[in-house]
C-alpha cells in the first residue's frame, strides 16, 4: 500500500489534503481502513458542526468492533460524504478517494501533521 | 521464546503465506481474516470456506469406564452415544455453573474425544482428570496431538468427496469416522459451528499442511476461500450457536441459558452438579429467567456485547454477542431479555448503543437456517 505524496497525516490515521479555499478534505488511511475489517457503518460530523483538533468527532463501525473518528484539524464542517453514509464499504475500497468523510474549513492546525514518508515509517505501511 | 508468546497452529506459516490478518485468541496466534470477512462469511453460505481450528482443546478419555466417567463428569448421557456419533454437551460446576460447553465425539467402545474451546481446554482437562478418580479412565492431554481443520458450505461434502473413500453420505450430522483423506489420517467428522453443512477433519498436526493444500485444490473450482476467526463468529451468530463466554459462563446454568434440555436427569448414576442444576431446573419452570432472543436493527448501527437492551425506558436485558449480519443485511444481536419482553414480535424494544436507544426486533433464533 502506499500513501499518497500530496496528503498530511496524523497519527490517529487520517489524511488531510491541502486545502483549497480554506477546505481541506478528511479521510482515514488505508493502512487504518484495513485494520479496521469491514467498515459497515459512519457517523460522521454534520455540516456546520465545529470540530477540534484531536478530539472525536464521528465513529467507524466495522464488523468486530467500533472506532472513534478524530479531527485532525480544527474548523468548521462544510460537506459530509453522503456516499459514504450510504455504502461504509467505501471507506475500505477507496479510503483515499471516494471513502473519503468531510471537508472541513481549517480554523487551526496542528503542528505534528505528519508527511506521506513520515506516516508511512510511523505506521510500518 | 518467553512463556507469554502465543501458541502457533501447525498452519501458521502458510496462513501468513496467504496474507492472513491475525489475532490473538485464548493465547493463540490466529487468522482472523485474509480478506474481507464480510466475504469469507458469504463463501460458507454460497460455497465452501476453509478454517484452521487447531486452538481447540482435544481430550482423550480411555479405558472399561470412560463412558462412565463422563456420565459423571457431564451433564449429558454420554454412555447412550453410539460408536461413530457425536454429541453436544456440557460441563458444569457443583454449582451448576457452566465450565463450558463440549463436543464429546465417541471413536470406540471405550474411547471417546472431548472437544473443549480454546480458552477452557486446561479448565475442562483439569475437571475431567479430577472427576476421573475412582473411575477405571484415562484422561490425555491430546491438544499437541492434532491439527483441526473445517471445510464448511453447501459444496464440502463435493470438495471432502474427490479426497476420500469414506463413505461421506452413510456419515450423519454429528457423526465422525477415522478414514484417510488426500492420503492423510484423519478422523472424519461432520460437525461445524456456521450453520451450514461441513466437516471436521482432526489429523496430526504434521500432515496439516498437506491436507489444507488438497483441500484449497480441491475446492479452488467451486470458490473455496481460507476463512479466519472474524467470519467464522458472524457463522455462529447468525446460526443462533452459543459462544462461551458469551452467551454462557460460569455464572449461568444451562437452564438460565435457555439450554437445559442437555441436561439428563434420567441417565444412570449421579454426575456432578446434579442437586444444583435440578434446582435451578425447578427455579427456571417457576419463575422464568431471562430468555435468549434474536435481535434485528431496523437502524444501522451495531449492538456489542454488553450493552443493556431496554423498554420503556427500563433495563430488561443485555446483549451477548452482536454483529453485522451479511446474510440479512442488517446488525443482529443474541441477548438475554426479561421474559416478559422475549416473545417474538414484542413492541418497544431497543439497544442503548452508547446513550442512543436504537430500536430492534425481537425475533426467534437463528437468525438463519440452511435448506436442506
Amino acid at each position: 500500500m502506499s500513501n499518497p505524496q500530496q496528503l498530511r497525516y496524523s497519527k490517529e490515521h487520517e489524511w488531510l489534503s491541502v486545502a483549497e479555499d480554506g477546505v481541506s478534505t478528511v479521510g482515514i488511511t488505508e493502512f487504518a481502513a484495513n485494520a479496521l475489517g469491514d467498515v459497515v457503518y459512519a457517523q460522521l460530523p454534520e455540516v456546520g458542526d465545529t470540530v477540534t483538533a484531536g478530539e472525536t468527532c464521528g465513529e467507524l463501525e466495522s464488523t468486530k468492533s467500533v472506532s472513534d473518528l478524530y479531527a485532525p484539524v480544527t474548523g468548521e464542517v462544510v460537506e459530509a460524504n453522503q456516499d459514504v453514509v450510504d455504502d461504509p464499504s467505501l471507506v475500505n475500497s477507496a479510503p483515499f478517494e471516494g471513502g473519503w468523510l468531510f471537508k472541513v474549513r481549517v480554523t487551526d492546525e496542528p503542528a505534528d501533521l505528519l508527511s506521506a514518508d513520515e506516516y508511512t515509517e510511523f505506521s510500518g505501511s | 521464546m518467553s512463556s507469554n508468546a502465543p501458541r502457533l497452529t501447525a498452519l501458521d506459516a502458510l496462513h501468513r503465506s496467504l496474507g492472513a490478518t491475525m489475532t490473538d485468541f485464548a493465547g493463540w496466534d490466529m487468522p482472523l481474516r485474509y480478506g474481507s470477512e464480510r466475504d469469507e462469511h458469504l463463501a460458507v453460505r454460497t460455497r465452501a470456506g476453509l478454517f484452521d481450528l487447531s486452538h481447540m482443546g482435544e481430550i482423550t478419555v480411555t479405558g472399561p469406564q470412560a463412558a462412565a466417567l463422563l456420565n459423571h463428569a457431564l451433564v449429558g448421557n454420554i454412555a447412550s452415544v453410539g460408536v461413530g456419533r457425536a454429541r453436544y454437551t456440557m460441563i458444569c460446576r457443583e454449582d451448576g455453573g457452566i465450565l463450558d460447553d463440549l463436543i464429546v465425539y465417541r471413536l470406540a467402545e471405550n474411547e471417546y474425544m472431548v472437544v473443549a474451546n480454546a480458552s477452557n481446554a486446561q479448565v475442562v482437562l483439569d475437571a475431567l482428570a479430577e472427576r476421573a478418580a475412582g473411575f477405571d479412565a484415562l484422561v490425555r492431554d491430546d491438544r499437541d496431538a492434532y491439527a483441526l481443520i473445517a471445510v464448511q458450505g453447501p459444496e464440502s461434502p463435493g470438495i471432502l468427496k474427490s479426497l476420500t473413500d469414506a463413505d461421506l453420505d452413510g456419515l450423519k450430522y454429528y457423526a465422525g469416522l477415522p478414514g484417510t483423506v488426500a492420503g492423510v489420517p484423519a478422523l472424519i467428522a461432520r460437525t461445524g459451528y456456521t450453520g451450514e453443512d461441513g466437516f471436521e477433519l482432526f489429523v496430526a498436526p504434521s500432515d496439516a499442511e498437506k491436507l489444507w493444500q488438497a483441500l484449497t485444490d480441491a475446492g479452488a473450482p467451486v470458490g473455496l476461500v481460507p476463512c479466519g476467526l472474524s467470519c467464522r463468529d458472524t457463522l455462529r451468530l447468525e446460526a443462533g450457536m452459543p459462544l462461551y463466554g458469551h452467551e454462557l459462563t460460569t455464572s449461568l446454568t444451562p437452564f438460565d441459558a435457555g439450554l437445559g434440555r442437555v441436561v439428563k436427569f434420567e441417565k444412570e448414576g449421579d454426575f456432578v452438579g446434579r442437586a444444583a442444576l435440578q434446582e435451578a431446573a425447578s427455579r427456571a419452570e417457576e419463575n422464568p429467567p431471562r430468555v435468549l432472543v434474536g435481535l434485528v436493527a431496523e437502524g444501522r448501527r451495531v449492538p456489542r456485547a454488553g450493552y443493556p437492551v431496554v423498554a420503556d425506558g427500563k433495563v430488561i436485558g443485555e446483549v451477548t454477542s452482536g454483529a453485522p449480519s451479511p446474510t440479512l443485511g442488517k446488525p443482529i444481536a443474541m441477548a438475554y431479555v426479561d421474559a416478559a419482553h422475549a416473545a417474538p414480535g414484542t413492541a418497544g424494544v431497543g439497544v442503548d448503543i452508547r446513550g442512543s436507544h436504537e430500536p430492534y426486533e425481537v425475533v426467534a433464533l437463528p437468525f438463519y437456517k440452511r435448506q436442506k
